[in-house]
Formats: C-alpha cells, sequence, structure tokens
C-alpha cells in the first residue's frame, strides 16, 4: 500500500509517502467513502497556515480522482516531505500526490498534474518558474489538470494578471500536460516491466 | 464602525453568514529587510458558536485555510500599500490587526469575509503620530485622525459546483455540502484577476471558468457601489 516516488522539476523535490486504505479511528470516519487526509511538511520548521491550505486543497484535488465510495470506512493518508525548494514547490506536490495514489494502486477516476505558470513584467509565460522568476513574476497561477479531459481541477493564483492572460497560461498548462501525463506513463511502464 | 473601541470594524451580512472584521492598530519597528513598510496581519476565526461543524479549541483546518486566503487577498490585491504604514523609516511603522470572526455561517464565509475586511479598512481612522526630534519618541495624537489609502477594491465571488453543468453563485451551508466542488474568483477595480481559489473539486472546462470570471466581474460593480453608499452614510465622529 505505500507509494514513495519523488518527482523533482529541476532542483525541487517532494517525497510523497501513502497508506491506505486502513482502518480509521473514531470520529474521521466516513460511513460512506475513504476518510482522506494529507499531511504536507515543510523542509525546515513546523507546518504553518500556509501548509494548511496547501494541504486543504491537495486533500480536496484527491479527494476528486480517488474513487473513495470503494472504501467505505477507510482511511488514506497521503505524507509528503518537502526535499528541497527551488520554484513550482504545489506543482510538485500535485505530481508527487498524483504519482503516489498511481504507485499505491488506489482505484482513481482520472489522474491530474500539476503545473506553475509564471507571467515576468514583460507578460511572457514562464513553466515551471524557479524561485527567482517567481519572485520577479507579476503573476503565478498553478493549474492542476486532469487527464480524462484536460479540465482545471485545481487552480490557485498569487498575484494579479488580467483575464486574457489568466486563459493563456491554462492553455499553455493544457498543453504541457501531456509531457506530464507521459512521463507517469513511462515511469509506470518502466516500474512494472522490471519483474 | 460595528465596534466601537476597534480602529476600524464593519458587519457583513451575506444572506445568514455573518461576518464582523476589526482592524487594530499597533507600533512597532518594521523588518530588517523592509525598513519602510508596515505589517498587515489578518486572522480568520470560525468559532464554534457560528456552526455545529466547527469545534472549539486550536482554528480548524478551515479557518487556516481562511486565513490564508485572506491573506493572499491583500497580498494580491494591493489593498493598502505596505510603505503607506512606515512612519519612520527602520524605527516606527503600523501593524494592522485584522481580526475576522463569523458569527454565523452559512456558506460562503469567503466571501463575506473578504467584504468584512475591505469595509473594515475603509472604516480605519488612524491617529497621526509624529516623532519627538529630541527625545527620539514617538508622540500620538488622538485628536487628529486619518483615514487608510485604499489604493484598490478587491471582491470576491464564489461559486458551488454541481458535476461541472451547474453553478450556483453565493452558496448557502446547505449548497455547499452538497456541492462537488467551490471555486473563488477575486477581481478588483480594473477587472483584473486577483486570486482564482478552486481548490479541488469538479474539474472545469476553460470556458466555464471564464463564465465564473464574468459573471464575477460583474458582481463586482455591484458590491462597490453597495460599499461606498454604506460608508458615506456613516456620519463622522
Amino acid at each position: 500500500d505505500r507509494g514513495p516516488p519523488s518527482p523533482s522539476p529541476g532542483d525541487t523535490s517532494v517525497l510523497a509517502g501513502l497508506y491506505g486504505p486502513v482502518e480509521v479511528k473514531g470520529s474521521k470516519e466516513l460511513p460512506d467513502r475513504a476518510a482522506l487526509e494529507v499531511l504536507l511538511r515543510p523542509k525546515v520548521g513546523l507546518p504553518g497556515v500556509m501548509e494548511r491550505s496547501r494541504e486543504q486543497l491537495l486533500r480536496r484535488t484527491c479527494e476528486t480522482v480517488v474513487l473513495g465510495v470503494l472504501h467505505p470506512r477507510t482511511a488514506i493518508t497521503l505524507v509528503l516531505q518537502v526535499l528541497s525548494d527551488a520554484g513550482s514547490l504545489l506543482s510538485c506536490c500535485l505530481n508527487a500526490a498524483c504519482m503516489g495514489l498511481l504507485d499505491a494502486g488506489l482505484p482513481l477516476a482520472s489522474l491530474f498534474c500539476g503545473i506553475t505558470c509564471a507571467l515576468d513584467p514583460h507578460g511572457a509565460i514562464i513553466l515551471d518558474p524557479t524561485t527567482r522568476q517567481e519572485q520577479d513574476a507579476r503573476a503565478v497561477l498553478t493549474f492542476a489538470i486532469d487527464s480524462a479531459e484536460r479540465k482545471v481541477l485545481t487552480a490557485t493564483t498569487r498575484g494579479s494578471c488580467s483575464v486574457e492572460e489568466m486563459q493563456q497560461c491554462l492553455v499553455a498548462a493544457q498543453r504541457a500536460a501531456d509531457t506530464i501525463f507521459q512521463f507517469y506513463r513511462d515511469s509506470v511502464r518502466r516500474k512494472y516491466s522490471k519483474s | 464602525g460595528s465596534i466601537t473601541t476597534a480602529d476600524g470594524s464593519a458587519l457583513v451580512k451575506l444572506g445568514n453568514t455573518t461576518v464582523i472584521c476589526g482592524v487594530k492598530a499597533e507600533l512597532a519597528a518594521p523588518s530588517v529587510d523592509s525598513a519602510n513598510k508596515g505589517y498587515i496581519v489578518p486572522n480568520v476565526e470560525l468559532p464554534s458558536l457560528c456552526s455545529t461543524r466547527f469545534r472549539s479549541g486550536p482554528p480548524g483546518e478551515e479557518a487556516q485555510a481562511a486565513s490564508q486566503f485572506i491573506a493572499d487577498v491583500i497580498e494580491n490585491s494591493r489593498i493598502i500599500a505596505k510603505e503607506d504604514l512606515c512612519i519612520a523609516n527602520g524605527k516606527l511603522a503600523w501593524v494592522l490587526y485584522c481580526d475576522i470572526i463569523c458569527l454565523d455561517c452559512d456558506g460562503n464565509v469567503l466571501d463575506a469575509s473578504a467584504f468584512a475586511l475591505l469595509a473594515a479598512l475603509k472604516n480605519v481612522q488612524l491617529p497621526s503620530v509624529t516623532i519627538n526630534e529630541e527625545t527620539g519618541l514617538s508622540e500620538v495624537n488622538f485628536k487628529q485622525k486619518n483615514p487608510l489609502i485604499i489604493r484598490n477594491h478587491p471582491v470576491a465571488t464564489s461559486f458551488a459546483i454541481f458535476d461541472d453543468t451547474l453553478l450556483i453563485v453565493d452558496p448557502t451551508a446547505e449548497e455547499e455540502d452538497l456541492a462537488t466542488g467551490t471555486v473563488t474568483v477575486v477581481t478588483d477595480d480594473e477587472g483584473r484577476l486577483c486570486s482564482v481559489h478552486k481548490p479541488g473539486g469538479s474539474p472545469l472546462t476553460g470556458a466555464k471558468l471564464q463564465d465564473c470570471i464574468t459573471r464575477a466581474v460583474t458582481r463586482h460593480k455591484e458590491v462597490k457601489k453597495l460599499i461606498d453608499k454604506v460608508i458615506k452614510s456613516i456620519k463622522p465622529k
């Protein structure tokens, strides 16, 4: 039931550990579906409000794709440990989460991938920006795109941008999603061809 | 404002959802790396009195996520330039503690919190502070008060998603429970996007998202008119 993959765009890396479906204690039990929990541990320091907010985002994203109704009254815990952060951390967490779910063999409605777009001061779109590029950018948008119809599963933005710019970033993200889904496919193929 | 002991406050009712925001200003030394900036510290509380969903004790996940959302709205929209809060470079600056407390949670707490924050900040009257050249101490003049310079008016619009076909604006608690997802769009005066907050939930196409944004821009105009009307109607003390 455990999946420890860690995808890393550039030097950002996140380790994902997935536990479940296992028995759940008392109040957290949901009668009709699995109770999903996400724990995000920053590299340094204790988890704060930002981590809680991201945990909620990751949890709701995973809840949409995981077929929790197949495992009622169980708990699925996803632990993400940030190993290094060189930019695009949230999308790395999203990718790690999806690969963790894949590796653990949980039933999923679709896959998802995380992509970060930064709008630099000139208006150009940079995909998977580094920390430096994120700081200098006018706006940083992170999307989780689903694999079935390339729809937007999750979106979160920092900074302000025009509506047209957001749509352009979304289109760029949807195109880039193809590369990431191909990577998932290749990783899984490699894992199962070893035996 | 609604809270007489606060420097600025506002009470917002969106349907049954009631949120109150109190702003308290204190003086502090600015941090070393931004010596010309003050601080704005938002905190959203969802106490157990507002809904049976919340237990008393340390803030739960929803309260923390809401606090982070409000902090992001302040940061992204530049509602107040932190430079305006600085009194003396490197020595003294204002800290605005914005406490947002939900009194009755009937859904859509994020929108109500954002409105309450905006209205409270518009209501703030800061006493003028001068630094005495000889003693180096600050002197606060409570008789002379100035309002804050609000540079932007961000307005949040939330939608409840039902299986990617139906979108309901400003959902009640019952609608939120049954919804398969939510999306919150924050727009500013110029029609720019300050935030698109969609934490998971049913996937949406780009076109549906565009639909939400268009409605959010329309709603922004209505809300801004309402806030301006209310602020004008407050008799100055």
